[in-house]
C-alpha cells in the first residue's frame, strides 16, 4: 500500500528529526552542566576543598581533557547505553536509576490511563450539554483546579486522606526495592495529584474542539440526514475533534514526565523526579545529564506519537503524506 | 399568499395535493423573542420547483431549514405550521423528526466543501442515510441504490470512487455527492440552499440540469433558496421573493420577471446582470433591516421611492393581482408604470493612451508556470474585464500586475515605464498609481483602523500631511456615496457594501491611473453589487481611470467593460470588444462558457432549462 509506505516515510523523517533534536539537546545539557565556566569538580567538593582532591576528581570526571573530547566521550557512552557512573557513590548510573525509571514510567502510565479517558468524557459531556448546569459547574471547578499548583493539591490530598482528616491511605511511598505495582495503595495519592493537575487542561481542549465540530456544517448536515445523536457524536463529531486533543494529551504526558519532580518529592516517591532532585542537590552531574536526556526523549517520542495519531485520524493529512 | 391561492396556482394539474404546505410560519430569536421570519405562507406541488429569493439576512435559509423542522442555534420555530403529506413537521418529536429528515424531506447545503464530513469516505456518508431510515432490504440493496443514485447525479459509482474522501473530489463532485445523499431515499420534498453558489458556471449548469431532471422525474417538490435570479429564471416554476423575513411577492417565474408588482422585486430584477440583452444594471442604496429590527409597516418603505404614509404604519395584506400571483404592497398597481432611473452607461471604447500594457507575461506558482504569454493593453478611461473560471490564472495574473505576486517574467508597463516584479521594489509614485481592490471587503480592511485612517493610508505613504489627508479623505468618502462622518467608524460597524465602498475610496484616494478590481462584488448581494458597479463606472468615467475588472461573472461583464479578455488554463483564449465577444464568440471555450451561463432573458423567451437542448443525462 502506497498509503502505508508514505506514513512510514513520514515517521522515518520525524524519527530522524527527533534524533537530531536530542542531539542538540545533548549539547545544551552538556554546556549547562559539565562545560560551565565554573569548575564542576570544585563546585561538587565545595569552595574549601582540598586542591588535591579536586584534582583527583577532575581527572576522574575527565575534566582535564579538552571539552570536545569530554562531550563526545559522554555522547558515545549514551549511545552505547552507558551513561557513566554516579559521582556520589561510584556505581554505574543504570544500576540504581533503572528501577526508578520504571517506577516513574508506571506512575506516568497510571496517571495517563486515568486522566485521558476521564478528561475526554468530561469534555464530551460538557460540549454536548453546552451552557447547561453540568457544563457550567464543571467548567468552573476545572478552572479552579487548574489554578491550584500541584504541590498544593498534593498537600490537600495528604491532609484529607492520609493524615488529619481520614487516615485511609499512606502519605508517602515507601516500597524500597519492591516494584511500584506491588504497593498500589501507595500509588493512589501521587496518581490522583497528577490526574487532578492534567484533567482540567485536556477536558477544556476536548470541550472546545468538540464544540467547534458540533457547530460545523457537516454535523448539521448529519442531523438533517436523520442521524441519531449517538452517531452524530461518535461517527461525525469525535473523529474530527481528536487532532487538537491528541496534541494536548502529548503535552500533558510530556509534562507528567517532567512535572513528576514536585509530586515525587512530595510523596517521597522513588522515581526519576526524586533522583533528579537528589542529583541536583549534590551536583551529581552524570546523573543529571542522563535524567534530563531521558526526559527529553520522552518529550520527543510522545510528540511524535501524537503527530502520527493526528495524521491517522485526518484523511486529508493521511493522503497528503502518501 | 393564502393556502387556497397556492392551491389554485397549480390549477393546471388538477390532481395536485401539495407536497409541502407552510402556513403562517413565524421564527424568532430565542433570547429576545424578536421575529426573523413572519407570516410566511408557501405551498409546493410534487415535481414543482419553487425559488425562494432574497438578500442575505432576509430569512430565506431559515425558512428552508424549517421545512426539515430544524432551527439553528439561538433561533426558535415559534408559530405556524409546516406540513409534508400528513406530517406536521413542527409538532414531531425528536425521533419522528429523525425519521423524516433525509427520508421524507432532504436538504442540499450551500457549501459542499464544509458540509461533507472530512473524516468519512463518501461511501459511508451516502450509505448511512439509507441505513438510518432502513431504506432497502439489505446492505446489498442499499449498495445497489447507492450506485444507482451516483449515476443519477452523473458520478461514477465505482468502488474506487466511492472510497474517496471529500477532499479528493472537486467542488462540483462534492455538490453532486450532496445531491446523491439528498435523493438516495427518494424523498418527496427537497430543500436546496444555494447549492451552486461556489461553483463555476459550467459545473453550475451541470448541477442545475441534474436537479431539474431529478425533481421532475421523481416528482419531488423542491424549495430552491437563492439570491441568484438567473438561476431561478432557469430552474423554478414559481418564485417567492422575501424581504426582511416576510414574503412580499409570489407568482409564476415568468410573471415575476416580466411583470413584477412589488417595488423590491422590480429593483431585484433590475439589479441582476444578464448575459443577453443590452441591459444596464441599476443599484439601490441603503440596506435591508437586520433580523428582528424590522420597522413598523412595510420593511422596504425606507428604501422605496413609491412609499406613502400608510407604508410606514401597517404592513399591507396579501393582494392577488392575478391567478397565483400575489403581492404585499399598497402601490402594487403603480409599480410597472414607473421606469427606474437609468443606469450608468459606459462610454465607447477609448483610443486614448495606453495606461497598462502586458507583454509576454508568464507567472509561476511554486516553480510551476501557470500563466503563459499574456499580451494585452488597457487604455486610459477604459475598462477591460478579465474573465475566467477558477484555476484559469486570472487572479495570479492580476496579483502579478499589482506587484503582490512576484514570480513572473515578461514586461508589465505602466504609463510607458516597465515595472519591477514586486511592489516593494517599485517607486512610491508607481505604487500609488496602480491600485488594487480585493474580493472580500470583510478581510481587506484593517479591523482596528478607523475608516478615515484606512483611506488616508495611501496619502500618508505619499507624504501628504495629516490635515490635508483628512480633508481629502472626506471628499473621497463623499465620492463613493458615503459621507465624511464615516471616517470615524470602524469596519465592523459597516455593511458589506459600505466596506467595499471604503476599500474603493482607499484605492482611489491616491489618484491612481490604473485600478485592478479582483472579483470585488462576489461577496455582495445583487442589489449591493449593482450599486457598487454603478459607483465604479461613475468614478471610472469621472476620473478617466483605466480599470482591469477580474471576474468569473460573465453577465456582469456585459454591463461593465468595453473589452473582455477570456482566460482558460493560464492562456488568453479570446480578446475583443465585449459586445462582439459575447454575441459572436469564436473560440469553443468562450462558446461553452456562454452556453453554461444562466440567462434570465433566454430562460424567459425559450422556457426553462428542461425544455432546452441540454447535455445527455444518463438514464436511470
Amino acid at each position: 500500500m502506497s498509503n502505508r509506505w508514505g506514513l512510514m516515510k513520514f515517521i522515518g523523517r520525524r524519527l530522524f528529526l527527533g534524533v537530531l533534536t536530542l542531539f542538540i539537546v545533548s549539547i545544551f545539557i552538556f554546556a549547562a552542566t559539565q562545560a560551565l565556566p565554573s569548575d564542576a569538580a570544585q563546585s561538587v567538593l565545595g569552595r574549601n576543598a582540598n586542591p588535591e582532591r579536586v584534582a583527583v576528581l577532575r581527572e576522574k570526571l575527565g575534566l582535564d581533557k579538552p571539552l570536545l573530547n569530554q562531550y563526545f566521550h559522554w555522547l558515545w557512552g549514551l549511545v552505547r547505553g552507558d551513561p557513566g557512573r554516579s559521582m556520589s557513590n561510584d556505581v554505574p548510573i543504570l544500576d540504581f536509576i533503572s528501577a526508578r525509571v520504571v517506577s516513574s514510567l508506571f506512575l506516568l502510565t497510571l496517571a495517563s490511563a486515568i486522566s485521558i479517558p476521564l478528561s475526554l468524557l468530561i469534555g464530551a459531556v460538557q460540549a454536548r450539554r453546552r451552557d447547561k448546569t453540568f457544563d457550567q459547574i464543571s467548567s468552573f471547578s476545572m478552572l479552579a483546579l487548574a489554578s491550584i499548583p500541584e504541590f498544593v493539591i498534593g498537600v490537600i490530598l495528604v491532609i484529607t486522606f492520609a493524615t488529619v482528616q481520614w487516615k485511609l491511605l499512606p502519605a508517602v511511598a515507601q516500597f524500597g526495592t519492591d516494584r511500584a505495582w506491588q504497593h498500589l495503595d501507595q500509588m493512589v495519592l501521587p496518581t490522583a495529584t497528577l490526574v487532578l493537575g492534567a484533567v482540567p487542561y485536556i477536558s477544556r481542549v476536548t470541550r472546545a474542539a468538540l464544540i467547534e465540530v458540533l457547530d460545523s456544517d457537516y454535523v448539521e448536515m448529519a442531523r438533517l440526514k436523520g442521524a441519531p445523536e449517538r452517531t452524530v457524536l461518535w461517527r461525525h463529531a469525535l473523529p474530527n475533534s481528536l487532532g487538537p486533543v491528541f496534541q494536548v494529551i502529548a503535552l500533558n504526558i510530556a509534562y507528567f514526565a517532567g512535572g513528576v519532580i514536585v509530586v515525587e518529592y512530595l510523596f517521597n516517591y522513588p522515581g526519576i523526579g526524586g533522583a533528579l532532585k537528589d542529583a541536583v542537590g549534590i551536583r551529581n552531574i552524570p546523573v543529571i545529564q542522563f535524567l534530563v536526556m531521558i526526559l527529553a526523549t520522552v518529550y520527543v517520542l510522545v510528540n511524535l506519537i501524537a503527530d502520527v495519531a493526528t495524521i491517522l485520524v485526518t484523511p486529508r493529512l493521511r493522503t497528503r503524506v502518501s | 399568499m393564502s393556502p387556497s391561492a397556492a392551491a389554485t396556482t397549480k390549477s393546471t394539474a388538477a390532481s395536485t395535493i401539495n407536497a409541502v404546505t407552510i402556513k403562517d410560519l413565524r421564527i424568532v430569536v430565542d433570547s429576545s423573542g424578536e421575529d426573523i421570519v413572519d407570516e410566511v405562507n408557501l405551498a409546493i406541488a410534487p415535481g414543482e420547483v419553487l425559488g425562494l429569493v432574497g438578500e442575505s439576512g432576509s430569512g430565506k435559509t431559515t425558512v428552508g431549514l424549517s421545512v426539515l423542522g430544524h432551527a439553528r442555534r439561538g433561533v426558535r420555530l415559534a408559530g405556524g405550521s409546516v406540513h409534508i403529506g400528513d406530517s406536521s413537521m413542527l409538532e414531531l418529536d425528536d425521533k419522528q423528526l429523525r425519521a423524516a429528515r433525509g427520508h421524507l424531506v432532504s436538504y442540499v447545503p450551500q457549501d459542499p466543501s464544509t458540509s461533507l464530513n472530512p473524516a468519512l469516505r463518501i461511501e459511508t456518508q451516502l450509505m448511512e442515510v439509507m441505513e438510518f431510515h432502513g431504506f432497502g432490504e439489505s446492505n446489498e440493496a442499499r449498495r445497489e441504490r447507492a450506485v444507482e443514485v451516483m449515476g443519477e447525479v452523473l458520478l461514477p459509482g465505482t468502488r474506487q470512487f466511492m472510497r474517496r474522501y471529500p477532499h479528493q473530489l472537486s467542488g462540483g463532485q462534492q455538490q453532486r455527492v450532496g445531491l446523491a445523499m439528498a435523493f438516495a431515499c427518494r424523498p418527496s420534498v427537497i430543500v436546496l440552499d444555494e447549492p451552486t453558489t461556489g461553483l463555476d458556471v459550467s459545473t453550475q449548469a451541470h448541477v442545475l440540469t441534474t436537479i431539474r431532471q431529478l425533481t421532475s422525474v421523481h416528482k419531488v417538490a423542491a424549495l430552491y433558496v437563492t439570491h441568484d435570479l438567473a438561476v431561478v429564471a432557469n430552474l423554478a416554476d414559481r418564485v417567492a421573493v422575501m424581504y426582511a423575513g416576510r414574503i412580499v411577492e409570489q407568482g409564476p417565474t415568468r410573471t415575476i420577471f416580466d411583470d413584477p408588482q412589488h417595488p423590491y422585486t422590480r429593483y431585484l430584477t433590475a439589479a441582476a446582470p444578464d448575459i443577453s440583452g443590452d441591459h444596464t444594471i441599476v443599484g439601490l442604496r441603503g440596506r435591508a433591516p437586520s433580523p428582528g429590527k424590522r420597522p413598523v409597516g412595510c420593511a422596504f418603505a425606507l428604501r422605496c421611492e413609491l412609499a406613502i404614509a400608510e407604508c410606514h404604519e401597517v404592513f399591507p395584506a396579501v393582494t392577488e393581482v392575478a391567478v397565483g400571483h400575489t403581492v404585499r404592497c399598497y402601490r402594487a398597481g403603480d409599480v410597472p408604470d414607473r421606469t427606474l432611473a437609468k443606469g450608468v452607461q459606459f462610454g465607447s471604447s477609448s483610443t486614448e493612451g495606453i495606461a497598462l500594457a502586458l507583454r509576454n507575461v508568464c507567472c509561476s506558482y511554486t516553480g510551476l508556470q501557470v500563466v503563459h504569454d499574456i499580451d494585452f493593453e488597457v487604455h486610459q478611461g477604459e475598462c477591460v474585464a478579465l474573465v475566467g473560471e477558477s484555476g484559469s490564472g486570472k487572479t495570479t495574473l492580476s496579483r502579478s500586475i499589482g506587484g503582490l505576486h512576484r514570480d513572473w517574467t515578461g514586461d508589465i508597463i505602466l504609463n510607458g515605464s516597465p515595472m519591477e516584479r514586486s511592489s516593494r521594489d517599485r517607486p512610491t509614485a508607481q505604487r500609488l498609481s496602480i491600485q488594487y481592490v480585493f474580493q472580500n471587503p470583510y478581510s481587506s480592511l484593517h479591523p482596528r483602523r478607523s475608516v478615515g485612517e484606512s483611506v488616508a493610508r495611501p496619502l500618508r505613504v505619499a507624504g501628504v500631511g495629516k490635515h490635508e489627508a483628512q480633508r481629502t479623505v472626506g471628499e473621497m468618502l463623499e465620492k463613493v456615496s458615503l459621507n465624511a462622518s464615516y471616517a470615524q467608524l470602524y469596519p465592523d460597524q459597516l455593511s458589506g457594501g459600505e466596506r467595499q465602498r471604503v476599500a474603493i475610496a482607499r484605492s482611489l484616494v491616491s489618484r491612481p491611473s490604473v485600478l485592478i478590481c479582483d472579483e470585488v462584488t462576489s461577496a455582495l448581494d445583487v442589489l449591493v453589487q449593482a450599486a457598487v458597479i454603478e459607483l465604479l463606472l461613475q468614478l471610472q468615467r469621472d476620473l478617466g481611470l483605466a480599470m482591469l475588472f477580474v471576474t468569473h461573472n460573465l453577465p456582469l461583464v456585459r454591463s461593465l467593460a468595453q473589452n473582455v479578455v477570456v482566460m482558460a488554463d493560464g492562456k488568453i483564449v479570446e480578446f475583443g470588444p465585449t459586445d462582439h465577444v459575447l454575441a459572436h464568440p469564436t473560440e469553443e471555450y468562450t462558446k461553452r462558457l456562454l452556453a453554461d451561463t444562466p440567462s434570465i432573458t433566454q430562460a424567459l423567451t425559450s422556457g426553462t432549462l428542461a425544455s432546452k437542448p441540454r447535455r445527455a443525462i444518463s438514464p436511470e
